[in-house]
């Protein structure tokens, strides 16, 4: 049986503690953020960006043409555009300033946002994977249930922190979410946006903060059902509880389906809120999936490497290499399937999303699918490296970096529109909740017997051997077919 | 010129594949074995080398990728330009998300059916060619393994009896291909 050691608890706590000194570091530092210190930012700013003036007229021109309003208050994206802009649309530097401290007291929130939704996201795809598995009734990961039940168990304090984001946010402690400001949905108001309003029925305040605490509520409930009762299969007589947890892994399934599309939209594209796309759900379900199964995969093979996890074979990670690679197909096929049917129709209120992404966030943007895709099929795309644990690791490092970048670049252009920047408070976020997965994933781990000795399938696993491959590690010798 | 070869019939593809496994331990040269399915890691058994048709199909797909790229530039870009979608087409990569489709298609289609073509002519099959498997049974439910036997017939007939042969049978061979 595992032991939580000290050495990992020192670790975590060490990276828990740098995290939440930096996070509360860059909260105090964006939050006391004044009006001169953004003037001064804008000023920095419009000295390197003449160039692109003449540019940004032809946008501001074809954007009035679809009669959207330029001067009520936009996404900021938008209004990024707009304020270059301010003879035409009428912005007064005194507004532009504002927009800009705007973004600069939600630089921090923006920051623990994209790390919080980044280890939320894995960890709940990390449970529906399970789920699928178990509805799957396949034989081949039962070896791997504990690990992936231990993983779940981030959910609990990720889910925690969500919550209290969402009740700050819902108070207007922050300004992620722009139509959630003062008037938006008032028609007499200087800020009435008649795109938001249409929207009113979804995006409105309650109900947002209703459905986040709807979802984290029940994903939450499933785990603590679904492993009580695998640790009760453990030392059960017969096959019931199994059953019992077949059927409420179907209904969590489908709940998930439904309340993971909602989630995104509530959650990440409501912070752009004019624009939408109808497959944004599945986009956002694909980039979560890959890194769910490349953090499967890393765990897996750290203990593995520990020798806790004798019944894995490379067959195992061979096979977890697959999924990695096949999602991160799926991951591409999908932001394509978005990307080109916007680029082909170039209607102005839907190409303003990349656009922004094209301007302000072109490296990252480029990179992103460099690794997420490129990357992945090169390196996976051989059957005998993806029983390799170092390949495996290597290709999981590029894809969780990559699509760490790409939750990134889908919520950053919406909270903080240019002034973007990787420095102290991203990296101290993703620190923190890093501590917070190693702190939680392996003192979990340590609770159980590392094998789910009374699942029925669990045989099946023990043998799992893919014909086209050798087992090089001495834990599959008896497994030669 | 003429030789003897032992035909050994079995009836499931798991004892066949241990069967092979044994007569290779007995350092026998195994000839063929005619399955009526691909029976995996029969190739491993019998010690041939590793199949090369993924790298063969990576090439394929890369000559299919080539070959979409030149189509879609010829006939949109340069021939005939087309307008796609009201967007300036001067240049190939300007329209490049719209020639996606036709270059993930054309990748799959020349892989795919090349990669069976090479498997025809490597296994040397092709349309009306005559049937080479020496037991019509193996088309249908059954496994023969073909060994050439020289001195050793006994012991290898009462060595595939043991491996859970079903039918044995010692036949007469004309040379007709070379090995």
């Amino acid at each position: 049986m595992y032991q939580f050691s000290g050495k990992i608890k020192t670790f975590s706590l060490t990276l828990i503690t740098i995290g939440f000194l930096a996070t509360g570091w860059s909260f105090y530092n964006g939050l006391n953020k004044t009006s001169a210190d953004a003037k001064a930012a804008l000023a920095a700013e419009q000295h390197g960006d003449h160039g692109n003036t003449a540019k940004n007229h032809d946008n501001s021109s074809a954007k009035q043409e679809t009669h959207h309003n330029d001067t009520n208050e936009q996404n900021a994206g938008e209004k990024h555009h707009a304020s270059h802009n301010h003879h035409d649309t009428g912005h007064s530097e005194e507004e532009k300033i504002t927009h800009k401290l705007h973004q600069m007291h939600n630089r921090p929130w923006a920051a623990l946002y994209v790390s919080l939704l980044f280890f939320l996201g894995i960890t709940l795809l990390v449970l529906a994977f399970y789920a699928a598995q178990r509805v799957a009734q396949s034989g081949w990961s039962i070896v791997l249930f504990r690990v992936m039940e231990a993983i779940t168990a981030n959910l609990v304090p990720t889910s925690i922190i969500m919550l209290i984001v969402i009740v700050l946010t819902g108070m207007h402690f922050n300004h992620l979410f722009t139509w959630m400001s003062d008037g938006v949905f008032d028609k007499s108001s200087q800020n009435f946006d008649p795109i938001v309003y249409g929207k009113k029925l979804w995006l409105n305040t309650p109900g947002w903060i209703v459905r986040g605490i709807f979802y984290l509520l029940v994903w939450n409930f499933y785990r603590w059902f679904i492993r009580k009762n695998s640790i009760a299969e453990d030392t059960a007589t017969d096959i019931k509880i199994f059953k019992k947890n077949y059927n409420a892994s179907v209904i969590f399934l489908v709940f998930f389906m439904f309340t993971e599309s909602m989630a995104s939209w509530d959650w990440i594209m409501a912070l752009d809120p004019h624009w939408f796309s109808t497959l944004f759900g599945w986009y956002v379900l694909a980039t979560l999936l890959v890194s769910a199964l490349t953090t499967i995969a890393f765990v897996t093979i750290y203990l593995r490497s520990k020798g806790y996890l004798p019944k894995v074979n490379d067959s195992h990670i061979h096979d977890l290499a697959k999924f990695m690679f096949g999602f991160s197909v799926f991951w591409t096929y999908l932001w394509f399937a978005q990307f080109m049917l916007i680029w082909y129709a170039d209607i102005p209120e839907e190409t303003t999303y990349f656009v922004l992404r094209f301007s302000e966030y072109k490296t990252l943007f480029l990179s992103m699918l460099v690794m997420n895709f490129v990357f992945p099929i090169l390196l996976l795309l051989n059957s005998d490296f993806k029983s390799q644990p170092w390949f495996v690791l290597i290709g999981g490092t590029v894809i969780l970096i990559g699509h760490y970048v790409d939750l990134f670049v889908m919520i950053m252009p919406g909270t903080v529109g240019g002034s973007w920047s990787f420095g102290i408070p991203e990296l101290g976020a993703a620190l923190f909740f890093l501590g917070i997965f190693i702190y939680t994933v392996f003192s979990a781990f340590a609770k159980v017997n590392p094998v789910p000795i009374g699942n029925p399938f669990l045989k099946e696993s023990e043998h799992f051997h893919y014909y086209n491959i050798e087992h090089h590690s001495s834990t599959g010798e008896n497994n030669h077919h | 010129m003429s030789s003897k070869v032992i035909h050994a019939l079995y009836n499931d593809d798991e004892v066949v594949l241990k069967a092979v496994k044994k007569v290779k331990a007995a350092h026998h040269h195994i000839e063929e074995v005619f399955c009526p399915f691909p029976v995996h890691g029969l190739d491993k058994a019998m010690g041939l080398a590793p199949t090369r048709i993924a790298i063969a199909s990576f090439m394929y797909g890369l000559v299919g990728l080539s070959i979409a790229i030149w189509l879609t530039w010829y006939t949109m870009i340069n021939d005939w330009p087309q307008d796609i979608g009201g967007k300036p087409n001067s240049t190939w990569f300007a329209n490049m998300p719209a020639f996606v489709p036709i270059m993930f298609e054309m990748t799959v289609f020349f892989a795919a059916h090349l990669m069976v073509i090479t498997f025809y002519l490597r296994s040397r099959i092709w349309p009306f060619k005559e049937a080479e498997n020496p037991d019509p049974r193996t088309t249908d439910d059954h496994f023969l393994m073909e060994i050439p036997v020289g001195e050793d017939e006994e012991e290898l007939t009462e060595l595939l009896k043991e491996t859970g042969a079903v039918e044995i049978k010692v036949v007469e061979v004309e040379d007709t291909h070379d090995h």
